[in-house]
């Protein structure tokens, strides 16, 4: 195991009142495995990695668990500490390539900092490892685009300097968070087939952030379902996508315009929309939305609970579990 | 045969970037270049293509946001590019739009209703007593309450906002309306219900869309033809459902097969292209497509393909369908 988040809490205080964008969540990461998290706006998916990150902005701040990265608490690290695991052990991408790289910089000087940070090279070795970085990622003549900014390429080519940046230290776990989004689809079957490529070379676990379906049935080996803070469900990717329990994640992917499907028909809606923080719904988040929401569901809130290996946040499945113990 | 709604002939839009002391461009971005098709009356024709590809620049010339460079459009029979500034502007409220990004295109100082009231103020289509009844209806008609009018966009989430806009754009009674990339901004399950909206009003007001998007998917769910746009040209047009059962041009291939599919048991061959999309203000001599192209052939670095009709109705610009 390589990362277990435990029971994490992550809070906004704000001047009405306090938001909490991650309720209590607990996964794990095994070694060279990818997992997603998947979610709407406002979710918390974000926050989940920003979390780990150490990275989280005022007035954010965790309220309570345990982020354990091989064994150690990251959350009771000190910003020193935390300094060289991030960006070593633990590396991130993110969403937006352009306002993520320094503008002003050279993209081999931004990839060469952290090598010399981190892996203690001289300027030579560090030099010769960025360009062999570039390469694999896949940036034609890699010497001389070494050479350029930011501003020189394009978005596929820049989310490739962010990959390149992130695995050069050879990073245990990669955090990716909604890193296709700003992408076209071309560019976007390039940086997956990266991803998963760099998977196999280095070993590394990914966890994949993202709001696209069909980014995850593409890429991830187990997925979480998240909404409003919660994990709503969780599963490996055969399952989730063959038999989806909660319905919320039935009512997602019956939303999605099929490329295979030749019907006409209208597309299912989920109604209303996501509840604002400062006013959930009692009982299950999701249940003014729900179409099968049951009395329960607006009163407590359902447990996670696990069915063969499929976990699922709802009370629907509370009768069929008792029914099956009762047999 | 249908009948044709608007007709677009050889329509270019060049941007001139930089200009030599004498005022001879040096450097221009052929945004569209010499794109023919129509749209019928009262059918969704999809636009697609990747960033930079032009499809916004189009959408923007049919609602006279841009004049184009060259070229022709017909609205019913009639040549909009022959009228004068004052005429074209009486057929501006026949052409509306509706846009992206639902944060930026609504004015924030001025509430939901005086946004919606405000075309129809311009185009004295009503007695200022009968205005306010009619936004009461528009709003009803996209799924607001007749109590929101008197709020401001900020109050509003993006899938409201985005029913504002398409309320605004009603307003007119418009015949075409763009959409464009109307549900991009929008996450999954706010997109569905915007997407049935735009079905639901296309029935009910006999309304004929041209609806641009980069979402393959969404394109193929809400149009009856759809015509795929790379770098400025139009490399292939047909139904629906002939481009996504036999798609023709090697981009459009491609593209069908990068997009994700919501199964992970079913693996596709999948087709990478190399490279990126050229700049283009440099496109690559002859087809465009040639420096990225898995079945280039000696004659696309040369020559430019044109538009052909290879099948009924199935029109694709390739040198292998010659």
């Amino acid at each position: 195991m390589l990362l277990e988040v435990k029971n994490l809490s992550t809070e906004f205080k704000l001047k009405r009142g306090t938001v909490r964008a991650v309720d209590d969540i607990s996964f794990t990461i095994d070694k060279g495995e990818i997992l997603a998290i998947v979610g709407e706006s406002g979710s918390g998916k974000s926050v989940t990695s920003l979390s780990i990150m150490g990275l989280l902005q005022k007035p954010g701040r965790i309220a309570g668990g345990e982020i354990l990265f091989n064994s150690q608490d990251l959350n009771k690290m000190s910003q020193k500490e935390l300094q060289q695991i991030r960006g070593n052990k633990i590396s991130m991408i993110f969403q937006e390539p352009m306002t993520s790289l320094n503008p002003v910089w050279r993209i081999k000087d931004q990839i060469m900092e952290s090598l010399m940070t981190h892996m203690k090279v001289s300027k030579q070795e560090a030099l010769a490892r960025t360009i062999e970085m570039l390469n694999t990622v896949g940036i034609p003549s890699p010497a001389e685009r070494a050479n350029d900014y930011p501003h020189q390429m394009s978005g596929g080519m820049r989310q490739r300097v962010m990959t390149a940046m992130a695995l050069s230290c050879g990073p245990d776990l990669l955090i990716a968070d909604e890193p296709t989004t700003a992408l076209d689809v071309t560019i976007q079957a390039q940086i997956l087939e990266l991803l998963y490529r760099m998977r196999e070379k280095f070993g590394m676990a990914v966890l994949l952030i993202t709001h696209d379906l069909g980014v995850v049935s593409e890429a991830a080996d187990r997925v979480i379902v998240m909404y409003c803070g919660k994990i709503v469900e969780e599963a490996d990717v055969k399952s989730l996508f063959a038999s989806p329990m909660h319905p919320y994640t039935v009512g997602l992917l019956q939303s999605i315009p099929q490329i295979d499907d030749d019907s006409d028909k209208r597309l299912y809606m989920i109604k209303g929309m996501v509840p604002n923080p400062l006013r959930m719904p009692h009982g299950c988040p999701f249940s003014d939305r729900c179409d099968r929401c049951l009395e329960r569901c607006t009163q407590e809130m359902p447990e996670l609970q696990e069915i063969d290996g499929h976990k699922v946040r709802c009370f629907l499945y509370d009768e069929v579990k008792e029914g099956a113990s009762a047999k | 045969m249908n009948e044709v709604l608007m007709e677009i002939q050889n329509l270019s839009k060049h941007f001139i970037l930089d200009t030599s002391l004498f005022g001879k461009p040096i450097s221009v971005l052929k945004a569209v270049d010499k794109v023919s098709f129509r749209i019928d009356k009262g059918e969704a024709f999809g636009l697609v293509g990747e960033s930079g590809c032009g499809k916004t620049t189009l959408g923007k010339i049919l609602v006279n946001l841009h004049s184009p460079t060259h070229g022709k459009l017909f609205f019913e029979g009639k040549e909009l590019t022959a009228l004068d500034d004052k005429q074209r502007r009486s057929y501006c409220k026949d052409i509306q739009m509706i846009f992206q990004d639902p944060y930026a295109s609504l004015n924030p100082r001025m509430t939901v209703g005086d946004i919606i009231a405000e075309p129809m103020i311009i185009n004295q289509l009503l007695p200022a007593n009968k205005v306010e009844e009619r936004v009461i209806y528009l709003l009803n008609c996209v799924g607001l309450a007749q109590h929101q009018r008197n709020r401001y966009p900020h109050e509003f989430s993006g899938g409201q906002r985005q029913r504002v806009g398409i309320a605004r754009a009603l307003a007119v009674e418009p015949k075409l309306i763009v959409c464009d990339e109307a549900v991009s901004a929008l996450d999954v399950s706010i997109q569905a219900q915007v997407l049935n909206l735009l079905v639901d009003l296309k029935e009910e007001f006999g309304l004929t869309y041209l609806f641009i998007a980069h979402g393959l998917n969404v394109v193929k769910h809400i149009s009856d033809r759809v015509g795929v746009m790379y770098l400025g040209k139009m490399v292939e047009i047909t139904s629906k459902r002939e481009l996504y059962g036999n798609p023709l041009h090697p981009y459009t291939q491609a593209l069908l097969s990068a997009i994700p599919i919501i199964n992970p048991e079913k693996k596709k061959e999948r087709i990478i292209l190399k490279g990126d999309v050229p700049s283009p203000i440099n496109p690559p001599a002859g087809c465009r497509f040639c420096s990225r192209c898995f079945k280039e052939l000696d004659q696309c670095k040369l020559q430019e393909p044109v538009l052909k009709e290879v099948s009924p109705n199935h029109w694709v610009a390739c040198h292998l369908f010659e």
